[in-house]
């Protein structure tokens, strides 16, 4: 536990070393809060739209839900950032070990696979809710100037750091196959866009196949946190998804050494 | 401590070494000589459990590296090639991190730092980001991390590579002050390194133990051959019958002729420097230098590793 500790305290020391998380953080912030103001903006349009609507032909007003209208659609977008964004955190955590020749530190000393492989993940991790910290500011404001309800906001949360963690997962992977970060970068991105889209090529297949497909689709479980429900299926499939991402980076980098 | 028995390693078709077998007694500094692709890293990576040979076996320390690679980890210090280092780091942040990761009790981590900061003379920069520091002291950073643990068994693959001449002195020096209190590895293909520093030597020339033995035992073994070196004023080819008055001679050579002097390695079977004064004063050629060279490391490497490319 202590040694995974550390490699996970010496992950994060890389990550705020390095312009890198800087930018990506910086990036992830300015582009979920434009689009957190789009939103916004569109929602209050409609709003007030419906407002000059119901006035001019005596009708009453819609109803309008912060919630349904607004967060819903904003943690899907969230989803969609995090799957361009989260491959620039992934890229180098295996890989620059590789490159750098710092594996062989790694695995001459007293540590077993499990230790670096998780710490490693865990950081990743770790960043990836402190990406989504800006975000939780823009969702504050919502709470300062209206009035959504609190759950689904936690739920949506809770969904998005169980998709991100499955991305990791992936990209960790993938990272642990090359020593080339562009590469990392660019296979953890095609692995979680394929299984992005996969639930779509669920509606062209078989019955049988269907079901697989829509499965596999990481963002079909996304959708019930999104809409505020927490269902242990969804939960558990995430953390499937995550324990095999692991293990596979565990047996690859086992099988690097054996091959070597 | 260490017992390498029969270790082979397959890189696909090609064996990076085959049967390699020596022993290292505690306390010793042994050094592992080859030219570059010998097998020396080969060797070092299997036994530092970097990965696992394809057959043999090696005990280091009592514990086998296919049963209990940890405990073999736990006891050991390792300097690869290229020191494992993160560049982004600093030197302190760094031994800290790796003293976590060897398993130093918590409360001797900062004693076990500075022990190794003194050692590996970097006290003048354990505050520099280590992507900053020079070759030189890159290479004491990668030392310092190998010592943290206070290892049972050093292993370092070709130490002083990279680092100016006074730095080497310095670090050859402190490879020695280790021996006896650690039990140490060194590869190296630099010769004079393993005369200075090493208590045994063992050769490797394309994965196979050639020669094992200590520097001096190395060189009496060559001393089949005596090497003469001569100087003499003469002209042209006036030395030539005099040689072949010899039937000891086997071997002559002008190495190098400047103002008329005459510089020859004459190689014999046995110490002919009398007669061969002799003779040369009485042909009346003026003798300028005269004196028998014994074989250095460097030219028994030379003899073992060329006679193997020959064969």
């Amino acid at each position: 536990m202590r040694k995974t500790l550390a490699i996970f305290e010496k992950e994060m020391r890389h990550f705020f070393y390095s312009p890198i998380a800087y930018i990506v953080i910086a990036l992830f912030a300015v582009i979920t809060g434009v689009f957190f103001y789009l939103y916004l903006s569109s929602f209050v349009q409609a709003m007030i739209m419906d407002m000059i609507r119901s006035q001019q032909f005596r009708t009453t007003p819609q109803k309008f839900n912060v919630n349904l209208q607004l967060i819903r659609p904003y943690f899907w977008n969230l989803a969609l950032i995090s799957l361009f964004v989260l491959p620039l955190v992934t890229m180098r955590l295996y890989s620059e070990e590789k490159k750098n020749g710092t594996v062989e530190l790694l695995y001459t000393s007293p540590l077993t696979i499990t230790n670096i492989v998780l710490g490693k993940f865990l950081a990743g991790l770790f960043f990836y809710i402190i990406m989504l910290i800006p975000t939780m500011l823009f969702m504050g404001l919502l709470f300062v100037y209206g009035n959504p309800e609190f759950l689904p906001v936690v739920s949506g949360y809770l969904g998005l750091i169980l998709l991100g963690g499955a991305f990791i997962a992936g990209g960790l992977f993938i990272s642990s196959l090359t020593e080339n970060q562009i590469i990392a970068a660019i296979g953890g991105f095609g692995l979680a866009l394929l299984l992005w889209v996969i639930g779509w090529a669920a509606n062209f297949a078989g019955p049988g196949m269907a079901s697989v497909l829509n499965y596999l689709s990481v963002i079909n479980h996304f959708e019930d946190f999104a809409q505020g429900v927490i269902d242990t299926q969804h939960i558990a499939f995430y953390l499937l998804f995550m324990t095999l991402g692991v293990y596979l980076t565990m047996r690859s980098v086992e099988s690097i050494k054996w091959r070597a | 401590m260490i017992q390498v028995n029969a270790l082979t390693k397959y890189y696909g078709e090609k064996a990076a070494i085959d049967g390699v077998t020596f022993q290292v007694q505690k306390g010793e500094v042994l050094g592992l000589l080859g030219p570059n692709g010998a097998g020396k890293t080969t060797t070092m990576r299997i036994l530092t459990c970097y990965m696992p040979p394809t057959s043999g076996d090696a005990t280091i320390a009592g514990f086998n590296i296919w049963d209990e690679p940890m405990e073999i980890k736990r006891r050991l210090g390792y300097l690869p090639e290229n020191p494992p280092l993160y560049t982004d780091l600093r030197v302190t942040e760094y031994l800290e991190f790796v003293a976590k990761i060897k398993e130093v009790p918590k409360d001797r981590i900062p004693s076990a730092i500075s022990s190794a900061v003194e050692k590996a003379g970097l006290t003048d920069v354990v505050n520099k980001v280590i992507g900053h520091l020079s070759k030189g002291y890159k290479q004491r950073v990668g030392l310092a991390q190998a010592l943290l643990n206070d290892p049972d068994v050093l292993i370092l693959d070709e130490p002083t590579v990279g680092l100016d001449p006074r730095q080497i002195i310095e670090i050859r020096e402190l490879i020695k002050a280790l021996g006896g209190e650690h039990t140490v590895i060194l590869s190296t293909h630099i010769l004079p390194e393993v005369e200075m520093t090493c208590g045994r030597v063992v050769i490797i020339n394309e994965g196979k133990v050639v020669a094992q033995d200590t520097p001096d035992g190395l060189t009496q073994r060559l001393k089949g051959t005596e090497r003469i070196i001569l100087e003499v004023k003469a002209d042209g080819q006036q030395m030539e019958p005099i040689f072949s008055r010899f039937p000891q001679i086997t071997r002559f050579q002008l190495e190098d002729s400047k103002n008329g002097v005459q510089k020859y390695v004459v190689e014999t079977t046995e110490d002919i420097r009398n007669e061969l004064a002799k003779a040369v004063v009485q042909n009346n050629i003026d003798l300028f230098e005269l004196h028998s060279e014994s074989l250095s490391l460097e030219e028994i490497f030379l003899h073992l590793t060329t006679k193997e490319e020959v064969a």
